[in-house]
Parts: structure tokens; sequence; C-alpha cells
């Protein structure tokens, strides 16, 4: 029985699933939104949080310059950048291509953003089932993310109405490459 | 080994079948922004509000 025995398997081994939960920690981190399953979203949100609260507990000492601090408060912050550290991958790539430290962002950013917030920095918005297995599908996303932005509309759709057949085909491989670039990351 | 005794009458497959086989139908709202039918306490699947605010991302319409 699986009384009081809390969060989810996944089917997966602890290995398999210590993988998986780190990784989707990371990719939240680096895109602050990702797209995911109800479940995996749930089970993520105490994993996330959890990392998180080992920063925002620092108060300001998570982001003052190290020059700044006491020696006992540059011990108590390389601790928790260490718990952070092992855990997640140190660095993530964002949709515009650029690398992202996910521990400092953990350490240096994220804790500012959440100090003095007793938990609850993510947000879980439930979009409905997805098509193939009919899983409910959400977004999680940091509390104070930035706004969600539309995918781009085609540019001038009535001149490639009148264009040749090759610009006419150039342009829609350009709105193709537009619309895989959206906003938000997909994940598994 | 038990057995039926008696064919069941369609009055009484009819009447185990009105509980819990029984097909409910979808539960849908209106979007207090686009006015789409969308499904309760989801995002809407038209125009992406959620709570009065862009929660998911569509494709844009062209005009
Ligand atoms: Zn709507």
């Amino acid at each position: 029985m699986r009384h009081k025995k809390a969060g989810r398997q996944f089917g997966r081994d602890t290995s398999s699933r210590r993988a998986m939960l780190r990784n989707l920690t990371a990719n939240l981190i680096t895109h602050e939104r990702i797209e995911t399953t109800d479940a995996k979203a749930k089970e993520l949100r105490r994993v996330a949080e959890r990392l998180i609260t080992k920063a925002t507990r620092l108060g300001k000492v998570a982001y003052t310059a190290q020059s700044e601090l006491s020696a006992a408060d540059k011990a108590r912050r390389l601790h928790a950048e260490r718990l952070v550290s092992s855990y997640v991958p140190r660095f993530g790539v964002k949709a515009d291509g650029t690398k992202v430290d996910v521990v400092e962002k953990v350490m240096l950013d994220l804790s500012k953003r959440f100090e003095g917030r007793p938990g609850g920095y993510t947000r879980i918005i439930k979009l409905g089932n997805r098509r193939g297995d009919n899983a409910p599908m959400v977004y999680i996303e940091f509390i104070d993310a930035a706004p969600v932005t539309d995918k781009q509309a085609p540019e001038e759709p009535a001149a490639a109405v009148t264009a040749e057949p090759t610009t006419a085909a150039s342009a829609s491989a350009e709105t193709a490459s537009t619309a895989s670039s959206g906003e938000t990351a997909s994940n598994e | 080994m038990a057995v039926p005794k008696r064919k069941t009458t369609p009055s009484k497959r009819d009447m185990r079948r009105a509980n819990h086989d029984k097909v409910t139908p979808v539960q849908v709202v209106a979007c207090p922004n686009c006015g789409e039918a969308a499904l309760p306490h989801r995002a809407c699947g038209a125009c992406g509000f959620y709570k009065g605010r862009k929660a998911k991302a569509v494709k844009a319409t062209t005009a």
C-alpha cells in the first residue's frame, strides 16, 4: 500500500524520475514558463520551489557581492549554492540561443525576485488535453514571468498572394520558421 | 456454476445502464474574453485568456 507515501512515481525507477525532474527544473528556471503534463507540473512544483527556497532563505546574502559579505555569510552562501548545483545541471539554453547559468540565476536573480515570499513561486495554468494520449497539459510558470505573447501572424499576407510562386514558397518557409520559434518552450 | 435463470429483460438492462454507465455531457462555459465555448478552469482554446489575462499563446489570425 502506498498510504502516506507522497509523490508520483511516473512508472520510472528512481534514477529516471530524478533525471526527469532535474531536467524539468532546469528548463523551468531557464525558460520561466514551460508546457508539460499536469502531473509532471505538480511534481515539479515541489522540487523546484524547494530548490529556490534554499536561495531565498539567505535573503540579501544570496545576491550581495562576495566582497561585502562576512566570512560566515560567505560560507552560508557557498553551502546553499552547492546544494542547488548538486541538483540542477549548470547551464540551460533559451529559445533565442543564449546560455543561462541555472545555478547563478537561482542564487542571484530568483532569490531577489522571491525574497520574503513564503513559497508559491510558480503558477500552473491548465490548457486542455493533449492530442494523442489525452493527457491534461499545463503551463507551469514563475508567478512574475513575462506575459505570454501571441505567435506572430505572417507578414504582408496580401503581398504573398500576388507574388510569384517562387517568392511565395520562400515566404511560407519564413513563416514556418517564425511560428516554430514561439515564446514558450515545449517540454515533454 | 451459477448461471442466470432468465434472460435479462430490456427494461432491467436499461435500468442498469441508466446510472453508472451513462455518458455525461462535457461542461462548457462561454469565455469571458471572446465568448467562445471553453472548458472551465482552463485557458481558452480560442483566445488563450484565463482569469482576465493572456495565459496561452495562440496563432494570431490574419486580417
Ligand atoms: Zn476566449
